[in-house]
């Protein structure tokens, strides 16, 4: 048992010029002086998998209702034998996450109506998921219909007439009730299947552990990973447009894509360009729905809202073509080395085993699809929907005077929305000028200055006590917190100097120039060749994940998206480094080990001449490795 | 049937036979002709020893002073021991096996630019047998120059049929002397800068899933016969991942000495102790070629490796032996895998599988 432990929220102060920023957030989400004794029995970890950066006042609804969405599933709808839902804080900024377990003695009692309901959900699986299907699309149509524009001088003269008795300051607000209320039915649409799909997981990869005592997590995770899934067609989708370019002749079109309304146009005028907007506009929807960050922030950009971002891939994509590249993921290889790794352990198994063996696959693999496509449902396309919405009202609210920038909602709490709208439909109700644009422009301004604050400061990896050993299935599975991990993060680590470690999440060995990248608008800096650091990785990073050797992450377990896209691309990748985006610089030569989670700082500065050298030997790598699995074993020794 | 030959190349036509190459000279064959990568050599076929005894004119001297011996005597079975290892190392040679072994060993030195020192090892019909660890019984002979220097250490490998413990061996083990011969491998010497062995199964729990390798510097002497504390390494099969990783004392290592006429044991310093003794890549071509063998032998194999410090990285890795693994192998599969306590599939064995995970359930 480790006796070191982590700092304690109560014994660390807030950074410089972020005094007061708990005012920022609701009572029950930070850490309450009075309840010191109770807060520090427990341990928390930093989620920086999902909220990396400082959460602003509004944004707390990702956190709120993805997690308490997930314990809703796991506590009240499967009940989930040794587990419940997991606790949440926020602490000078970011996102702190504590499990919480079922008491010993509730344990057996939960067993038989744990069978009863998640067995149901596995017996009817695929026709409860075309269910959830047209359940979630109804859903983002919903929120799709909402509108926020500026209320009218007077009534429509028809409400009137009709005597619909009502005017569109109750709709306003109900829209904005609306607006939360669909949000929070999304997210439990959300986790109805993804526990499922963990359990059964988990009991496939148990299994496996079992009977092949120490067996990479990997092989579990690429043994029933998909290669074909939704969570892949928007970069699919592009590299499709990318061809359907070349075939068209368009490609001359694509050269500078900063301003998508002229790109189009320019496209649209000439000869197959209608062709190849009509492709693109089907393409559009709903597979742009789709943002460079994880759906959780405010700023996030959605390729829908943005254009210049999937024609900015295109065109990456067309000049890879032309220069004779494969784009295309190696989706044959991907198939066939699954195949191969299943069959390879299937051989070393007795009958009875491999019935247990094929059964739990069969299983794990009808149910994973939904592991990894539920992201662009919710993450990405309903999401998105939301803060389009959402930037809508604060734009609107911008143009009534309640702040002077059109972000400035997000410094509020949506409660807080709530009271601002209404004072601006009081004020039109009234006659009145509204008292938020006295109020609001002074204490946003104050709160973003808090919020920058907070922003310069990294948060710690966890608060308090670590339990001896992590069993939590769902802390293992989604975020890698493992005791290892833990060990990593209060430097009990044997790692030596500049040398991290992680877990193996894709294999294979690349080395090459860091290019650490803190947020999404820094992807345009990344290079042919170039080893992303970061410290984590969206889906949508798919297009860059054509020119880069390897991906390395601060955070995330076997199953977070880091780590499926890197084995959907095949490329090696290291995650749960815990301070690598933080330590490495970029240009700094990298070594990393996919399978076997390392990732070694070889030269500090990779100057001109160095790196010159270093891609020599890089070649010498790539020719050793060829080699041992060719020739070199093959061959004679004369 | 045509005449078997006294002299047999690792890398010519012939399929391996037993009986006339032994246990580990059919095995060299057998790698080598599977394309693996295994140092250059030939065989002196059982034919070569048959044909000296019977010059000798000893055979009935053997049979008679074996066949009465009591396996316990052990002054006895040392006198006879001594008496039949001085008949064969005092005999010559007939001219048609020494010609045809000193044309084989000008062959394989002409494919050198200089002289290189061969190792000497004996062969035996009796040894490497799947059910009879008979391993380590006989002879070899490392770093040998010259052909009279070999030739000496062949008919020392002939001689070791008869040590006292082969012979003590064969008494309690039943294994007759009718018929009793040997083959010798004569093989260019690695110059091994870390060697070892390696098991396509993990040997203690007998999961065949796992390859457990052992390695230390120099050549695999140490390593083979217990005298260093090697790297401890296991692999995932499957997926040639390391799964852990132990690193051993190797306080020595075997290496040729300064004038390259013999090997000299030193010691390994501090720092080089203190880290594995092979690559991450290394660990992995030793994977791959121990994965290989198992694979073409169609059993669990024991390999012992070495990487050539004479030949470039990537081409350095060499298969010494393979033999069928007989501790495990002959384990069913059911118990090779391990008991496996969450069988079946289902939301049964999902809900143990969630207990057995959070700590909830002994079963």
């Amino acid at each position: 048992m480790t006796e070191k432990s982590f700092p304690s929220p109560y014994d660390q102060a807030p950074a410089d010029g972020a005094e007061g920023w708990k005012e920022l957030y609701a009572y029950n989400l930070v850490f309450q002086q009075n309840r010191r004794e109770v807060e520090e029995a427990k341990f928390w970890f930093c989620d920086s998998q999902h909220w990396p950066t400082v959460t602003k006042p509004f944004e707390t609804i990702g956190f709120e209702f993805a997690v308490s969405c997930l314990g809703q599933y796991n506590t009240r709808h499967l009940l989930i034998p040794p587990a419940n839902g997991i606790e949440f804080r926020i602490h000078n900024g970011y996102v702190f996450m504590s499990p919480v377990g079922v008491p010993e003695s509730e344990i057996a009692a939960r067993v038989p109506e744990f069978m009863a309901r998640a067995g149901h959900y596995f017996q009817n699986w695929d026709g409860l998921l075309e269910q959830w299907q047209g359940k979630i699309r109804g859903t983002i149509d919903e929120l799709g219909a909402l509108n926020f524009d500026a209320l009218p001088d007077k009534v429509n003269i028809n409400d009137v007439t009709s005597g619909k008795g009502t005017g569109p300051n109750n709709d306003l607000l109900a829209q904005y009730d609306a607006l939360i209320a669909l949000t929070y039915r999304a997210w439990q649409y959300h986790f109805e299947f993804l526990n499922l799909g963990y359990v059964a997981y988990l009991d496939f990869f148990s299994f496996c552990k079992e009977v092949f005592p120490g067996i990479p997590d990997q092989a579990v995770a690429k043994m029933v990973q998909g290669v074909d899934m939704e969570l892949f067609r928007p970069d699919d989708e592009l590299k499709k447009l990318a061809k359907l370019a070349i075939e068209l002749g368009l490609t001359g079109l694509f050269g500078n894509t900063a301003n998508p309304e002229q790109t189009l146009a320019g496209i649209t005028a000439v000869t197959g360009g209608p062709e190849w907007i009509a492709a693109f506009n089907d393409a559009k929807d709903p597979w742009f729905n789709f943002t460079v960050g994880n759906g959780f922030y405010a700023h996030d950009k959605y390729w829908l809202d943005h254009l210049e971002l999937p024609l900015g891939y295109i065109s990456d994509y067309i000049g890879r073509l032309q220069a004779g590249q494969t784009i295309d993921r190696p989706v044959a290889e991907l198939v066939a080395e699954r195949d191969r790794i299943t069959e390879e352990y299937s051989e070393l198994l007795s009958p009875e085993q491999l019935a247990a063996f094929e059964g739990k696959l069969g299983l794990a693999r009808q149910v994973y699809p939904y592991v990894e496509n539920h992201n662009f449902y919710i993450e990405h396309w309903t999401m998105g929907v939301f803060w389009r919405k959402a930037r809508q009202l604060s734009a609107m609210l911008q143009e009534q005077g309640f702040w002077p920038d059109a972000d400035g909602m997000f410094f509020l709490r949506r409660d807080e929305v709530r009271e601002a709208l209404f004072d601006y439909v009081t004020g039109w109700a009234v006659g009145a000028p509204a008292i938020g644009p006295s109020y609001w422009p002074e204490e946003v301004e104050r709160r973003r200055v808090i919020v920058d604050a907070l922003q310069k400061q990294r948060p710690q990896p966890a608060l308090n006590t670590p339990p001896a050993v992590i069993t939590e299935p769902f802390t293992l599975m989604l975020w890698g917190i493992t005791s290892d991990q833990i060990k990593n993060w209060l430097g009990d680590s044997d790692a030596p100097e500049g040398e991290f470690r992680g877990m193996a999440a894709s294999s294979g060995v690349a080395e090459g120039p860091a290019r650490v990248i803190s947020s999404s608008d820094q992807l345009s800096e990344v290079q042919e060749g170039d080893i992303l650091v970061a410290p984590v990785t969206a889906p949508s990073w798919g297009p860059i994940f054509g020119k880069i050797r390897a991906t390395v992450t601060d955070i995330g377990g076997m199953m977070s998206h880091a780590a499926i896209v890197c084995r959907e691309y095949g490329m090696p990748a290291v995650t749960g480094t815990g301070t690598a985006s933080s330590q490495i610089v970029t240009g700094q030569w990298l070594r990393v080990d996919g399978n076997n989670g390392t990732v070694t700082i070889v030269l500090d500065h990779a100057d001109a001449d160095h790196a010159h050298d270093l891609s020599l030997a890089h070649e010498a790598v790539i020719q050793l490795e060829q080699a041992l699995d060719g020739p070199v074993l093959e061959g004679s020794h004369a | 049937m045509t005449t078997a030959p006294y002299i047999q190349f690792f890398d010519g036509a012939d399929a391996p036979r037993h009986d006339l190459l032994g246990g580990k000279c059919a095995s060299l064959v057998a790698l080598t002709q599977a394309g693996m990568p295994v140092p250059p050599g030939f065989a002196i076929t059982t034919a070569s020893y048959d044909a000296f005894i019977a010059a000798a004119g000893i055979e009935q001297d053997i049979h008679s002073m074996l066949a009465h011996l009591d396996a316990d005597d052990v002054a006895e079975v040392d006198r006879v021991s001594a008496q039949l290892r001085y008949e064969i190392e005092s005999r010559p040679v007939p001219a048609a096996v020494r010609a045809d072994f000193v044309a084989a060993y000008h062959a394989l030195q002409a494919r050198f630019s200089e002289p290189v020192p061969v190792a000497v090892r004996s062969s035996a019909t009796a040894e490497d047998l799947p059910d009879a660890s008979f391993a380590g019984q006989q002879d070899t002979y490392l770093w040998l120059n010259g052909i009279d220097d070999v030739t000496e250490h062949i008919r020392r490998c002939w001689a070791s049929l008869f040590t006292s413990r082969a012979i003590t061996y064969r008494l309690k083990n039943n294994i007759p002397n009718e018929g009793l011969s040997m083959a010798v491998a004569v093989q260019k010497m690695v110059n091994a800068r870390a060697a070892g062995v390696a098991i396509t199964m993990d040997p203690t729990t007998g999961d065949r899933s796992k390859i457990v390798m052992e390695a230390s510097y120099g050549l695999g002497e140490l390593v083979v016969s217990g005298l260093v504390t090697p790297d401890n390494v296991t692999v995932d099969k499957i997926m040639l991942m390391v799964v852990k990783r132990v690193i051993g004392d190797k306080h020595a290592e075997l290496v040729p000495d300064p004038a390259n006429t013999g090997l000299v044991e030193l010691e390994v310093s501090a720092a080089r102790r203190a880290v594995l003794s092979i690559s991450e890549t290394e660990i992995t071509a030793i994977a791959t070629i121990a994965k290989k063998a198992e694979k073409h032998f169609t059993c669990p194999q024991d390999i012992e490796w070495a990487l050539d410090r004479d030949l470039p990285n990537g081409q350095n890795l060499l298969l010494l032996q393979s033999r069928p693994e007989t501790v495990h192998s002959s384990r069913t599969k059911t118990d090779a895998a391990g008991p496996a306590r969450t069988t079946g599939y289902g939301i049964e064995s999902i809900t143990r599988s969630l207990l057995v995970q959070a700590g909830k359930a002994t079963d």
